[in-house]
């Protein structure tokens, strides 16, 4: 990437004022009253335009270009399109061609954009708690490479977390062949250690798997987040979705089961679900493969103490033995490898691989057991063998196992080095903490879940002097290439085939996506059943612990982000913490409610203590608390510091293994959370509408038909008139998994800022679209309640309430039937927010957006405005992206074609459950959505008329589990 | 609150360039410099290596384009000062206005009598209401829109044709707040 120069925005107020102090010094030591008077009376400040010395060759200032590279998250791959507006990177488009994207990304994908931005990264190369540079590192290297050349490299180890860059791969083949007395370690607080020993059990070598959800027709997932953990996760939802809608009337093409522990995207969109501690789900689905007949499992095994698992067990069986090649099993996160080997044990006997399952190579370039791998380190390290040691972009001293003693070992390291995106808790004890370029800003390359590679290209030249993983390697072994570029282009000039590399390369660029790059299914051969766990695998602790990834920071390395932070988590609607879940029983037994704060102990280790304070979920399991991981960070940046608990605590190596009993102790103190929706049910009102598969047959019309539902017909107001565009959009409960991309993409589209968990309690989150959690029951069917998810956004109603009570016109139904907030307008009285029904306005109290800190300026969308305090603001169904469609067609002198335009919160959609488009356009997608017999409007009998309609749910769940 | 240069009042610049030379004396089209003007929603102001094409061999020693060579040499862009400033709530789009005939002079006037630029007109919002709400009556056929010289007044006839060419959005959306604003 060529060196680009500034970035072209400027301002006048920068200029330094006269007395040596600066304005903006200035204006904060004086009084707000005189600030206002010196500064309201000027007018705005003079502008400048700062063009390029030498412009790019077909730039178009003023539109933006599109990046293909890929976010790389826990080493795998999605594909995206980096949007640069004028050199900055501003939004994250999914790429269309690339296999684990298909357009549509995920959360982290989507708030990347601002980690890239973020002030706090680090920024400067640190000697211990001394600033340094890079020269100065590259001097000590230059005697530590000396000692590694004469002993092999004895006393050097890397540390690393999952990997799948072939370019690092390889880069570190080389390292090991020069240094062979050295060694690589893996450590990745996430990475799915017991699927790589279920592999070796069932196979007899490292595998991954790789399902195909739109050939299952029947899908039972033990304990797996297949919509929300997985690096496949945004495709499997995809899949998953697109055999919903290809049979079963449209609505339920396939039956997905999940059988889990604490809620999931994948159960709540489940047709039916159960909610069993490990060990009983472990005993449950051994007994499943022994009705099927899975060879070696016999049939004696002891069931399920659960009430309804024989139920279950018959009903599994059932199922899978009336689709044979055409279901699907799988299972993860804290089941045992022994049962995730009987899984593959029972895809095989039910003639699923290779139709609804495909078996690979291992995707990563080490599978290897990283528990393991961080224990013999720690080891190693604290037996002083380990001289030399290199993290890339890992952070052990927070998340390895509590037991280890990390961070202490770690002082007894003489060479410790540190390449991280900050200077967190790990880079402040490395002897050099050197900071890393961020994944837009070097050039590397990943593989996707399928084995698909993809290059990543920088989109800005390194903002703060950073390097990539690639360029501290080459640095390690004194290579003789040392930039990214070239080493990546080495890497792949001896990896691809075909004599025109130039043309091979410019075609991995432009696509994203490298050809024919997807891994073959593995011949997998006979197949070992594994012997059945002993019924004392999980010993009847009266309370076992899972420690289960964030859905807002991950495993701890998104805790800086305030967009994540502040995202409203699926289950609890909570923001700015992390809580343990427990299930209302467990909850009774103990006494305990939302929000209590508890002391965790372990029980071998009475001295890890933790305060968290506890949720309440109906829908987990007894017996078992789920601890989210990624909080009570030290060394996150001033936006996650000290935000939630650290339950890394609690997590020792035994517990890392999925086997830690925990003493709960009530502290009697409380512990105030930030949530944003405050109950779950529908007081008796029709807001999410749903029937089973049955219900549907019988009556196509049930969201509609009821006497309260009906959609008055007459209205005191005249009806409005569209000539050209009527603006409509369609949103398929059937599709929505609740995954929240939407809201994320929204406020990354809409320069929606963040406002503290301090506003959160006040109600005063700027959210254009949120995503409502309803627990539901089936009428006169069921004991379970399900959580069914809705998103709202701005309903952009024919008689919208809030035009008639705005003063000053400021917000008024525009000629293409937009509701449309005019910020300049606006006074602030608030008359709109009180007046809405769906409560989708939101009111800038207080002046949210940041702009004092250059780098957040920079991260904004230059096609929206930045709103200020006091102004009202809410979706406008992404009108810039109207704009710029409507006005390329008018260039060319036609209309808008149906497609043409996409909002941001549909363009991030992996299910495609939102669908916009002209009412008018009689063929146009949303004319057909809204069409269906399950079409309602939300409140309709308040006679609003939204343009923003929804599909209402049909579940399909097994007849047998009713 | 007034901008930092009434309209009519020249604003000064790092150099002292004149549109009364290079349009009105060298005839220069104004997409020469302003190259995304077609393109984009910003008209594009000229890198140093546009104004170097001929720069490079006209004038070259001249002491008022040091600044010029210097932005060259040291690899440091040019910072003019914006003449037409509009609010940051506005959204104007240069590309669909002259694809839709509107020539440059009507916002602009006839930069080809102006040695030093300036604003004409107060870009206050009634003014482009001004426009907005007759769109039909103020178009002119494409080969015109980049020309500087006064023109003869359309007849209703020829108007019509071109509003039939162009197929102007009506006045409705044409003033409607979102078509500006978002």
């Amino acid at each position: 990437m060529k060196k680009q120069t500034v970035i072209p925005i400027a301002d006048a107020r920068d200029d330094t004022a006269e007395d040596g102090i600066d304005r903006r010094s200035f204006l904060k030591l004086m009084a707000a009253s005189a600030a206002l008077a010196s500064a309201g009376c000027k007018g705005p400040p003079q502008e400048q335009i700062v063009p390029y010395v030498r412009m790019p060759e077909m730039m178009v200032p003023g539109k933006p270009v599109y990046y293909a590279s890929a976010f790389v998250h826990r080493g795998f791959a999605q594909g995206v399109l980096i949007e640069s507006n004028t050199g900055r990177p501003t939004k994250i488009e999914g790429n269309p061609l690339h296999p684990a994207s298909l357009g549509a990304t995920d959360v982290f994908a989507q708030a990347s954009i601002l980690q890239l931005w973020d002030p706090d990264r680090s920024q400067a190369v640190y000697r211990g708690q001394a600033l340094s540079t890079w020269e100065t590192f590259e001097t000590a290297l230059q005697a530590q490479r000396e000692t590694w050349s004469k002993d092999g490299g004895a006393g050097l180890r890397i540390l690393t977390g999952t990997i799948t860059s072939p370019t690092l791969a390889d880069q570190l083949a080389a390292l090991l062949q020069r240094y062979p007395n050295a060694r690589w370690h893996c450590h990745d607080p996430l990475h799915d250690d017991a699927a790589i020993a279920a592999a070796h059990l069932a196979f007899g070598k490292p595998a991954e798997t790789v399902l195909h959800l739109d050939k299952a027709a029947v899908v039972i997932a033990i304990d797996a987040d297949l919509f929300g953990a997985l690096p496949g996760s945004v495709r499997y939802a995809h899949d998953f979705a697109q055999r919903r809608r290809s049979g079963g009337d449209g609505v339920a093409g396939n039956r997905l089961y999940a059988v889990e522990i604490r809620p999931t995207l994948c159960g709540a969109r489940a047709d039916s679900r159960l909610a069993l501690p490990p060990a009983e789900i472990e005993r449950l689905i051994w007994r499943v493969a022994a009705r099927i007949g899975t060879p070696g499992v016999p049939a004696s095994l002891t069931g399920a103490a659960h009430a309804d698992s024989s139920r279950w067990e018959a009903a599994l069986a059932r199922a899978l033995i009336a689709h044979r090649g055409e279901s699907l099993i799988v299972a993860g996160g804290s089941m045992s490898p022994a049962t995730r080997a009987l899984v593959h044990a029972m895809n095989a006997t039910l003639g699923n691989v290779g139709k609804t399952i495909t078996i690979i190579a291992p995707v990563e370039a080490t599978p290897i057991d990283h528990v393991e791998s961080i224990t013999n380190l720690a080891a190693e390290m604290a037996a002083g063998k380990v001289k030399s040691l290199v993290m890339l972009d890992v952070n052990p001293v927070y998340d390895a196992p509590a037991d280890l003693g990390f961070a202490k070992a770690l002082g007894g390291v003489p060479f410790s080095v540190h390449l991280g995106l900050y200077r967190d808790e790990t880079g402040r004890h490395a002897a050099w903490h050197l900071p890393l370029s961020h994944a837009y800003e070097h050039w590397s390359d990943a593989r996707a879940y399928d084995g698909t590679a993809s290059i990543v290209q920088p989109a800005i030249a390194p903002l703060y002097g950073g390097r990539s993983a690639h360029e501290l390697v080459a640095l390690l072994v004194n290579d003789d290439t040392r930039g990214g570029h070239a080493l990546v282009r080495r890497t792949w000039a001896r990896h691809a085939a075909g004599p025109d590399f130039e043309t091979f390369w410019t075609d991995a660029l432009r696509q994203g996506v490298i050809a024919d790059s997807v891994s073959a299914a593995l011949a997998i051969g006979s197949m070992h059943t594994p012997s059945p766990p002993s019924p004392t695998h999980v010993a009847a602790a009266p309370l076992a612990a899972v420690f289960v990834p964030d859905p807002a920071t991950g495993a701890g390395e998104f805790a800086n982000n305030a967009w994540l932070q502040e995202l409203p988590r699926p289950f609890t609607k909570l923001t700015w913490d992390n809580v343990a879940l427990i299930g209302a029983a467990t909850a009774r037994s103990r006494g305990l409610a939302t929000g209590d704060l508890v002391r965790l102990n372990l029980d071998a280790m009475s001295d890890h203590a933790l305060d968290i304070p506890v949720w309440v979920l109906p829908q987990h399991a007894e017996g078992v608390i789920s601890l989210p991981l990624g909080y009570g960070r030290t060394a996150a940046g001033r936006v996650g510091n000290g935000v939630g608990a650290d339950t890394y605590a609690l997590r020792t190596v035994a517990a890392a293994r999925g086997r830690a009993a925990l003493q709960l102790h009530k502290t009697g103190k409380q512990h105030v959370l930030a949530t944003t929706q405050q109950h779950t049910t529908m007081e008796g009102r029709d807001i999410v509408r749903l029937a089973t598969l049955a219900q549907y047959r019988e009556n196509p019309h049930f969201a509609t038909d009821a006497p309260k539902k009906r959609v008055p017909k007459d209205s005191l107001y005249p009806e409005w008139e569209y000539k050209d565009y009527k603006w409509g959009m369609a949103i398929d409960l059937n599709a929505c998994i609740g995954c929240n991309a939407c809201t994320i993409a929204c406020q990354a589209e809409n320069n929606i800022p963040t406002v503290g968990k301090e506003e959160v309690l006040r109600g005063r989150e700027m959210h254009w679209i949120r995503v409502d959690r309803y627990e539901v029951q089936h009428r006169g069917a069921g004991r379970a309640a399900r959580s069914v998810f809705q998103p709202v956004p701005c309903m952009h109603c024919e008689t919208a309430p809030c035009e008639e009570v705005c003063p000053v016109g400021a917000t008024v139904h525009d000629s293409e039937g937009l509701n449309v907030q005019v910020y300049n307008r606006c006074v602030g009285t608030r008359f709109c927010s009180n007046n809405c029904p769906y409560k989708v306005r939101r009111f800038n109290f207080l002046q949210y957006s940041n702009n004092e800190v250059e780098s957040f300026k920079a991260v904004q969308n230059p096609e929206v405005t930045v709103r200020r305090r006091g102004v009202m603001e809410k979706c406008t169904y992404c009108l810039q992206r109207i704009t710029r469609a409507r006005i390329e067609a008018e260039k060319l002198g036609r209309t808008l074609q149906d497609g043409e335009v996409v909002t941001a919160c549909q363009a991030v959609c992996s299910t495609e459950a939102i669908v916009f488009g002209d009412l008018n356009n009689p063929n146009s997608k949303v004319n057909r959505a809204k069409a269906s017999p399950l079409d309602y409007a939300l409140l309709a009998e308040l006679n609003t008329r939204p343009r923003t309609t929804y599909a209402a749910m049909v579940t399909n769940p097994d007849p047998a589990l009713e | 609150m007034a901008p930092a240069y009434a309209a009519q009042e020249p604003v000064s610049q790092p150099i002292r360039f004149s549109h009364k030379h290079h349009v009105g004396d060298d005839g220069l089209d104004c997409r020469y410099c302003h190259t995304s003007v077609e393109k984009s929603s910003f008209a594009g102001m000229p890198s140093t290596q546009i104004c170097l094409t001929c720069h490079s061999q006209l004038f070259r020693d001249s002491p008022e384009l040091a600044p010029l060579h210097a932005s060259m040499r040291t690899d440091t862009p040019i910072r003019w000062n914006r003449v037409y400033d509009l609010p940051d709530f506005v959204y104007f789009d240069h590309s669909i206005h002259v694809n839709k005939g509107v020539a440059c002079m009507e916002c602009h006037g006839r930069v080809d009598q102006m040695p030093l630029m300036l604003r004409k007109e107060a870009l206050d919002m009634q003014w482009c209401l001004g426009c907005h709400r007759i769109a039909p009556q103020h178009v002119r056929p494409l080969a015109q829109v980049f020309r500087m010289q006064d023109q003869r007044p359309l007849s209703d006839q020829e108007l019509g044709q071109l509003n039939r060419l162009y197929h102007l959005q009506d006045t409705r959306r044409l003033t409607d707040c979102s078509t500006c604003h978002r």
